[in-house]
């Protein structure tokens, strides 16, 4: 999925001169074109994220589009204070991009594993946030993305996510939007991200006993397509939300929140996420998400239960 | 510096002062003293140095000026309303309910280039603008007001360090070195000394200039960058709470709150001055 950003990226910067890359040591193997095809608008602030965030905010405020682009926390909660008062106040054209949201990086441990960053860079006035699920909307979300004017988070995946849209483009993507894969009325399930792939097996796992569920890429956090909820809550008989994040704040929040402000609050709902702990077992990101209850049979369940 | 430019200088260095004082008391605010030490060094740069123009604020060849130090805003506030950015008016209601102007500085307000208050954050923001015209080949300048307690900030250094690796000649950091900060003196928080020679080691090219002398502060800012190729750092001398006796030096007034007689008695003292 980074790869697909980064070519995206690259022919976008070739085609727009105000595309500035600003990173802070990060981007090894994946950064190196734009860095040779731009080297007037690419800066490496070395390793200083606050920098790279003030700096960003700094080229973005001349005018420009100011990429910043790191692993999972570094861009956003270490530089937490720059992307609020800087980027976020200022509404400064800077587009915050992280690599490996939730535990892309599982065996590397927490300070690798993106797992409050959509409940904080959601709280900020002014921010997008924006959670592709597969190469298809990682190519979409950075078209909508760079045509934005403001600020933007970006949770990119890490690699080898499977395409959960048939390589079929996406009518329609658009910031607020939303992706319908698979279309049922027994149940919902709402994911955000590469997690979704656990989402979809487990779909089609229902499907084979019957249960035709609807399955929706949640990938723009913020602002959320609150008819496409509300539409959920009404047509089908519950609502589940797997996403790759800590269960406060996170996505399943932000479905909750529309399904009270909207008056659909009797609907049957379940969040599954990552419980409100420390990830401290060492594992791949596909045998933690197993161990911490977003796996397939986790989802498979969930549903079984509330449609049951 | 010519006669009749200092007299300007003068009278608007002290119409800051008192509008500090009036405003501090108005709002029953605080960091008066960190606004007086700036009082001087404003009226020269622009007056005298930046390229700027309150009928057009944004005018795109400006020369940028960021205040990183942004709990001092009011005397940079009171510099602006009186150059006519902004009605005098305003400065009324600094620190009020439902007013125009807020503690820290906010671009909100017309000639404000940039919004601080927590410190460390001007420098890196001035790197990305110092970048941006380097690269689309402009050749404004972009100045940013710092203090000690500002360079405690890791960011800033973060900034400092990057300045000088890429050789931004069009960036001018001013330090308003007046040695006391929130706790105390600077020397016993986080000593800074020797600060030219660590900046020229990184890169950068740093004088020192008494920030109470106008021809002083007009020498150091007229000619920058001083150096090709370099940076420019000019830390100004001063002294906290400048131009009231009773807050001259004493840290106390970098939060505290001026009574109706103490207003009354510093006021006297800069009219009288």
């Amino acid at each position: 999925m980074r790869k697909a950003f980064n070519q995206e990226l690259l022919k976008i910067a070739e085609k727009v001169p105000q595309v500035f890359m600003i990173l802070a040591d990060i981007g090894y193997g994946e950064i190196e074109p734009f860095a040779a095809a731009f080297p007037d608008r690419f800066i490496n602030c070395g390793v200083a994220e606050q920098n790279m965030t003030g700096v960003a905010c700094g080229v973005a405020m001349e005018g420009n589009i100011a990429i910043t682009y790191s692993i999972a926390n570094f861009p956003t909660l270490r530089c937490l204070e720059q992307v609020r008062n800087d980027v976020c106040y200022h509404n400064a054209n800077v587009k915050i991009v992280i690599i490996g949201g939730g535990v892309s990086y599982g065996e590397l441990g927490i300070s690798h594993h993106s797992t409050e960053d959509i409940a904080i860079m959601r709280a900020l006035p002014n921010m997008v946030v924006l959670v592709p699920s597969d190469i298809v909307e990682a190519r979409a979300a950075t078209q909508v993305m760079m045509a934005y004017d403001g600020p933007v988070y970006y949770r990119c995946g890490y690699k080898g996510e499977p395409d959960l849209h048939g390589g079929k483009n996406i009518p329609d993507f658009r910031i607020g939007g939303s992706s319908l894969i698979r279309a049922g009325k027994a149940a919902t399930v709402f994911f955000a991200g590469p997690i979704g792939i656990n989402a979809a097996k487990a779909v089609d796992v229902l499907a084979a006993e019957g249960i035709q569920c609807r399955l929706v890429s949640l990938y723009s956090i913020k602002p959320i397509d609150k008819e496409t909820i509300v539409r959920a809550a009404k047509e089908t008989g519950g609502i589940v939300v797997l996403e790759e994040h800590n269960l406060q704040g996170g996505v399943g929040s932000a479905v909750a929140e529309v399904l009270m402000d909207e008056g659909c609050g009797n609907v049957p709902f379940k969040r599954l996420a990552l419980p409100d702990v420390n990830v401290t077992r060492v594992g791949s990101q596909a045998w933690l998400r197993d161990q911490y209850g977003l796996g397939v049979a986790d989802v498979v369940n969930a549903v079984r239960e509330m449609v049951k | 510096m010519e006669d009749f430019q200092k007299k300007v200088c003068i009278d608007l260095a002290r119409r800051i002062r008192l509008h500090c004082l009036r405003m501090v008391y108005n709002g029953k605010s605080g960091h008066i003293g960190s606004m007086l030490s700036t009082a001087d060094i404003y009226p020269v740069l622009y007056t005298q140095v930046l390229n700027v123009d309150s009928a057009a604020p944004k005018k795109v060849d400006r020369d940028r000026f960021l205040l990183s130090k942004g709990h001092g805003g009011a005397a940079l506030l009171a510099c602006l309303s009186e150059l006519g950015y902004f009605p005098l008016d305003w400065l009324n209601r600094y620190y009020c309910d439902d007013g125009k102007l807020s503690g820290h500085i906010s671009h909100h307000v017309p000639g404000v280039e940039f919004s601080t208050g927590s410190l460390g954050h001007g420098l890196p923001v001035a790197c990305g603008m110092a970048l941006a015209a380097k690269q689309a080949g402009k050749t404004h300048r972009i100045f940013v007001l710092c203090s000690d307690g500002d360079l405690n900030e890791g960011s800033s250094w973060e900034a400092i360090m990057l300045a000088g690796q890429h050789h931004w000649d069009n960036l001018v950091m001013l330090v308003d070195y007046n040695r006391l900060q929130a706790l105390g003196c600077s020397e016993d928080i986080i000593n800074l000394d020797p600060l030219v020679p660590k900046l020229e080691m990184f890169g950068w090219r740093a004088v020192e200039a008494d920030g109470h002398d106008f021809n002083s502060i007009e020498v150091a800012l007229k000619n920058v960058p001083i150096e090709k190729g370099r940076p420019t750092a000019v830390i100004f001398r001063t002294v906290k709470g400048k131009g009231v006796s009773f807050m001259e030096n004493e840290y106390k007034w970098h939060y505290g709150g001026l009574t109706e007689e103490l207003l009354g008695k510093a006021l006297k003292e800069v009219e009288e001055a």
